[in-house]
C-alpha cells in the first residue's frame, strides 16, 4: 500500500507541476494576482509528494520489498543499512527520482524564500521550474516507473551492484544532483527574465545565492566522485576525463563562469546578456550531462539505461528545453539594456578574460566529448578521444587563467591599475619563484609539476593579497588590522578563500608528478621501497563481511625500523552478483598517502601488489573543499541576505519608470 | 620469465568480440559509479567465476580466481628505460574491451595481452612510433587515446583555438559598440531620471569611464 502511495503521490506531482508550468504564467500575462499565487504553494506541494514518493521507494528498500522489480534488481536482504538507503539511488529509475526530488526541492525553497521578489518575477521562475518537473516527471511514470510490481516475488534480490557498495554512494549522488540540478532554478530564473524582458542588479543579487549554492555542492560532489574513484580503483588514479566526468565538469566550468560574471552584474550592471546567457548554458550542460549518461549513447557504467525510449524521452526534453531557451535568447537578448561601461583594465575587464578562458575550457571540453559521438554518426569512423587529449589542449588555456586570478582581484572596478597590481603582488611572485626553487632542488622533474607547484604558490599568497592591503595598510597598528580583516565584506573573503583553494588543488595535482609507483611480487615479510616508506606484508587472513566474505593482506608502512601504520588492502567477493572488487589500502602520513592494492597471489606465496608513494595527494580534494568553503563564505555575506528586499524595490521602480 | 608471456602469433583474437559483447551486457547493469573499469573488470572476472563452485572457503583460498592487476610484476621489462617508455605507450593505448581506459590502467586480459605485444616490439627494437603504428594497423585509431591530426579531427584540435578567437572576437566588437553606443552618453530623459534618483552627474567623469 505504501508503494501504490508513493506511485499516487507522483502522479499527483505531475499534474501539480503541470498546473505549476502553466496558471501562473497564464497570471503573469493577465496580470491576474490570484493565479499567480498559485506558483508558490504549488511548488511546495510538489516537493511535498515527489518527496512522498521517495520516501515510499525507500520504505520498499529498506524492508526488502522484494515484489518491487526496482528491489528485487538492487538490493539483497543481507545488504547494510546504509546501502539500502542509499541503493536507491544507486539504479537508473531510483536515481532519476532523486534528481526530480532535488528539483522540486529547489522549486521550493525558491517559493519559500522569494518573498522580496517582484510577483511577476517570482511566477515566471517558478512556472519555468515547475514545466521542468512536469517534464521529468513525466519521463519516470512513463519510461522509468520505479514502482512496476511483479506477479511472483522471489525469496532474495539481486544485490545492488558491488562498485557501488561504498560510502561514497550515500555522498557523491545526492552533492552532485544538488550542485547540477541546482543551476535548474538559475536557468528558470533566467528564462523568467528573458519572458518578463526586464533585468537588472535586483535580478543578479536574486540569482546569486542560488548560483553559489549549486556551485559549492557541485564543486564537493566532483571533488567527491574522484575521491571515490581514486581510492576504489586500485591505481590511485582520480580524474580520467571520461564522457561521464566531463558531463559533471561542463555545467561546473559554466557555473563558475556565472558565478564570476553575475558578480560583475551586481556591483556594475555590465556583462547583462552574457550573465543570461551563462545561466541558461549551466544548466543546458546539466540537461546535456543527463542525456549522456541516463541515453545509453555512452556505453558507460554510469550510463545503467540503454532503453532507446528513455534516450529519445531525454533528447526531447534536452531539445525542448535547451532550443527554447536559446530561442528565446535570441529574440530577446538584444532588447536587453546594455550597461555598466567599463576600461579594458579593470575588474570588469579581468572578469571578462576570466570568463573568456573559462568558456574556453568548457567548450573544448564540451567538444571533445560530443565529437567522437558526432564523427561516428556522420562518417562510421570511431575514434577516441581521452586523457591526452584534454590534458594537451586544457593545461594551455588553463595556466594563463590560473596566473591571472590574483592579477583580477586586484584590479578596481571601471578602470584598474595593472602596474600598480602587479607591484602589489611582489610577495605573490616572490614566493612562487622561491617554491620553484625549493621545488626544483627537492624533485627536479618533471618540469611542468615544478612550474605548476610554483604558479600554485603564488596563486595562494596572491588570492590573499588583496584582503592583506585592505586589512594591513603600510603603517597601520596590528589591532587595526585584525579589526580592519574582521570589517572586510565576508564576500571578499570569499573570494579569497576559493581562489586559495584552486591553489591548493594545483599544488595536489603537481605533485602527482613526484609520486612514487612500486608493482612488485611481495614475498610476506619482506619490506620493499616505496618514496620515503618501507612496506612489507605481515600477515595474509581471510573473514566474512555482511554480504561478502574478502581475503586481505595486512601491510605495514614503516620509515626506518618504526612501524607508522598498517592498512589492509583486501579482496572482496560478493555472493549474490558474485562479483569481485578490491579494496585498496591506504595510509595518510601528513599530506600525502601510502595506496597498495592487491593483485594474484602465486603458489610460492608471493603477492603480486601495486604500492604508491602519492606525496600532498589530499590537497587535490582537501582544495575543492576550500573552493566549497570560500563559496559558503560568500554566501553567508549580509548582503546577499539582509537588504536584498529594499534595493530590489528600488530598482525595479527606477525600471518601471523607464 | 619466458613462461609468462604467451605465445602472440597464437593470441586467441576471435574471444575479443565475445568479451566486448559481454562487457556492453555488464554495463546495463551498473549504476553511478565513479569509473568504468570496476564493473568490466567484476563483468569479466564473473565469467571467469561462472564454473567456480559457491563455496566461500574455496573462494577464499583461491585469490587467482579474483581480477587481477591492471600492470602486473611479471610483464615488466628488465631495462628500465624500455620498460618506462613501454609504460608510457600503454598510457596512450585504449584499452577496447574498457570504456576510455588505457591498456596501462586496464585488467582486461585484453589489455594484458596489449601491453605484452608492446613490450616484445620495443624488445624487438621497435621505436615508439613503429610500436603505434603495429597497434593502430591492427586495431585502427579507434585504439589511441590521442586522436591522430588528420582532417577529420581538424576541427576537434583546432577546437580550443577556435573557441578563444570567437570569444575575443565577440569581446572585441561588443565592447567597440558600446564605446559607439555610449558616445551619444546620457539622453535627456536618462538625465531627468538620474537627477530624480538623486544622482548628480559630472560630465566630465563619465566620459573618463569610458
Amino acid at each position: 500500500m505504501i508503494v501504490e502511495t508513493g506511485h499516487f503521490a507522483l502522479v499527483l506531482a505531475l499534474a501539480l507541476a503541470i498546473a505549476q508550468a502553466i496558471l501562473p504564467f497564464a497570471g503573469a500575462r493577465l496580470r491576474d494576482a490570484s493565479l499567480m499565487s498559485v506558483a508558490r504553494p504549488t511548488a511546495l506541494a510538489q516537493f511535498g509528494l515527489v518527496a512522498l514518493a521517495y520516501g515510499a521507494l525507500t520504505y520498499a528498500h529498506v524492508v526488502s520489498d522484494f515484489s518491487l522489480v526496482n528491489v528485487i534488481e538492487n538490493s539483497h536482504s543481507l545488504k547494510p543499512m546504509v546501502y539500502k538507503v542509499s541503493g536507491v539511488w544507486g539504479n537508473h529509475e531510483g536515481s532519476m527520482l532523486l534528481w526530480v526530488l532535488v528539483l522540486s526541492f529547489f522549486g521550493a525553497l525558491t517559493a519559500v524564500f522569494s518573498g522580496a521578489m517582484p510577483d511577476r518575477l517570482r511566477a515566471d521562475t517558478l512556472a519555468v521550474q515547475g514545466l521542468i518537473g512536469a517534464a521529468f516527471v513525466a519521463f519516470i511514470l512513463f519510461t522509468s516507473n520505479p514502482f512496476a510490481r511483479v506477479a511472483d516475488p522471489p525469496w532474495q534480490g539481486r544485490d545492488l551492484n558491488p562498485i557501488l557498495q561504498d560510502p561514497g554512494l550515500a555522498i557523491h549522488p545526492p552533492l552532485l544532483y544538488l550542485g547540477y540540478v541546482g543551476f535548474s532554478i538559475v536557468f528558470s530564473f533566467a528564462a523568467a527574465a528573458l519572458i518578463g524582458g526586464r533585468i537588472d542588479a535586483a535580478w543578479a543579487r536574486f540569482v546569486r545565492p542560488w548560483t553559489l549554492a549549486a556551485w559549492i555542492f557541485l564543486t564537493l560532489g566532483i571533488a567527491m566522485g574522484s575521491y571515490w574513484a581514486y581510492y576504489t580503483l586500485g591505481w590511485g588514479g582520480f580524474w580520467f576525463w571520461d564522457p561521464v566526468e566531463n558531463a559533471s565538469l561542463m555545467p561546473w566550468l559554466a557555473g563558475t563562469a556565472l558565478l564570476h560574471s553575475a558578480a560583475v552584474m551586481e556591483k556594475r550592471e555590465a556583462l547583462k546578456v552574457w550573465t543570461i546567457f551563462l545561466s541558461i548554458l549551466a544548466f543546458s550542460l546539466s540537461l546535456l550531462g543527463t542525456f549522456l549518461v541516463r541515453s545509453g549513447v555512452l556505453t558507460s557504467v554510469h550510463a545503467f539505461a540503454s532503453d532507446p525510449a528513455r534516450g529519445v524521452f531525454i533528447l526531447a526534453i534536452l531539445t525542448v528545453f535547451i532550443g527554447g531557451a536559446l530561442a528565446l535568447f535570441a529574440l530577446r537578448a538584444s532588447a536587453l539594456p546594455t550597461g555598466g561601461l567599463f576600461a579594458p583594465i579593470s575588474r570588469e575587464g579581468a572578469l571578462v578574460v576570466n570568463n573568456l578562458l573559462l568558456t574556453v575550457c568548457c567548450a573544448t571540453v564540451v567538444i571533445g566529448t560530443l565529437y567522437p559521438l558526432a564523427l561516428e554518426a556522420l562518417t562510421g569512423e570511431k575514434i577516441s578521444v581521452g586523457a591526452p587529449f584534454f590534458d594537451t589542449v586544457l593545461i594551455p588555456i588553463a595556466l594563463p587563467l590560473i596566473f591571472s586570478m590574483p592579477i583580477g582581484q586586484l584590479l578596481a572596478w571601471k578602470r584598474g591599475d595593472l602596474l600598480g597590481a602587479l607591484q602589489r603582488l611582489r610577495a605573490a611572485f616572490a614566493a612562487g619563484v622561491v617554491a620553484i626553487a625549493i621545488f626544483a632542488a627537492l624533485h627536479g622533474a618533471p618540469f611542468l609539476s615544478v612550474i605548476c607547484a610554483g604558479l600554485a604558490i603564488y596563486l595562494v599568497v596572491g588570492a590573499f593579497s588583496d584582503i592583506a592591503m585592505r586589512a594591513a595598510p603600510r603603517g597601520a597598528p596590528l589591532r587595526s588590522i585584525v579589526s580592519r580583516a574582521r570589517g572586510l565584506p565576508l564576500s571578499a573573503w570569499g573570494a579569497s578563500i576559493a581562489h586559495a583553494g584552486v591553489g591548493l588543488t594545483l599544488l595536489g595535482l603537481a605533485a602527482t608528478g613526484w609520486g612514487v609507483e612500486q608493482i612488485v611480487a611481495m614475498k610476506p615479510g619482506v619490506a620493499y621501497d616505496v618514496g620515503p616508506y618501507r612496506i612489507a606484508i605481515e600477515d595474509v587472513a581471510s573473514r566474512a563481511g555482511p554480504n561478502y566474505a574478502e581475503t586481505y593482506a595486512v601491510m605495514a608502512v614503516r620509515e626506518g625500523d618504526a612501524t607508522l601504520a598498517r592498512m589492509e588492502p583486501a579482496k572482496r567477493f560478493y555472493q549474490a552478483r558474485r562479483m569481485a572488487r578490491t579494496e585498496a589500502g591506504i595510509v595518510t602520513l601528513g599530506l600525502g598517502q601510502v595506496y597498495a592494492a592487491l593483485g594474484e597471489q602465486h603458489e610460492d606465496g608471493t603477492i603480486d601488489a601495486r604500492l604508491y608513494y602519492k606525496p600532498l595527494v589530499l590537497l587535490i580534494w582537501l582544495g575543492a573543499v576550500v573552493m566549497a568553503l570560500g563559496g559558503a563564505c560568500s554566501l553567508a555575506d549580509r548582503r546577499l541576505r539582509i537588504g536584498v528586499a529594499a534595493r530590489a524595490r528600488v530598482t525595479t521602480h527606477a525600471q518601471a519608470a523607464e | 620469465m619466458m613462461g609468462l608471456f604467451p605465445n602472440l602469433a597464437a593470441l586467441p583474437f576471435s574471444h575479443l568480440w565475445e568479451k566486448v559483447a559481454l562487457a556492453k551486457r555488464g554495463s546495463d547493469e551498473g549504476g553511478s559509479d565513479p569509473h568504468p573499469s570496476r564493473l568490466r573488470r567484476a563483468t569479466l572476472s564473473r565469467k571467469r567465476e561462472r564454473g567456480a563452485a559457491l563455496i566461500i572457503s574455496a573462494l577464499l583460498s583461491s585469490l587467482a580466481l579474483s581480477p587481477a592487476l591492471a600492470v602486473e610484476p611479471g610483464e615488466k621489462l628488465a631495462d628500465p628505460a624500455l620498460e618506462a617508455r613501454a609504460r608510457a605507450i600503454a598510457g596512450e593505448l585504449r584499452c577496447l574491451v574498457c570504456q576510455n581506459q588505457s591498456i596501462d590502467d586496464s585488467d582486461a586480459p585484453l589489455a594484458k595481452d596489449l601491453r605484452l605485444i608492446v613490450r616484445e616490439k620495443l624488445k624487438g627494437g621497435a621505436s615508439d612510433a613503429e610500436v603505434r603504428e603495429f597497434v593502430v594497423a591492427r586495431y585502427g585509431d579507434f585504439v589511441l587515446l590521442r586522436p591522430p591530426v588528420k582532417p577529420e579531427t581538424w576541427l576537434l584540435w583546432a577546437a580550443p583555438l577556435l573557441a578563444l578567437g570567437g570569444g575575443a572576437a565577440v569581446i572585441y566588437f561588443t565592447a567597440r559598440r558600446g564605446r559607439r553606443a555610449s558616445a551619444g552618453a546620457l539622453t535627456e530623459a536618462e538625465r531627468a531620471q538620474l537627477n530624480a534618483l538623486g544622482v548628480s552627474i559630472d560630465p566630465q567623469k563619465t566620459t573618463d569611464d569610458h
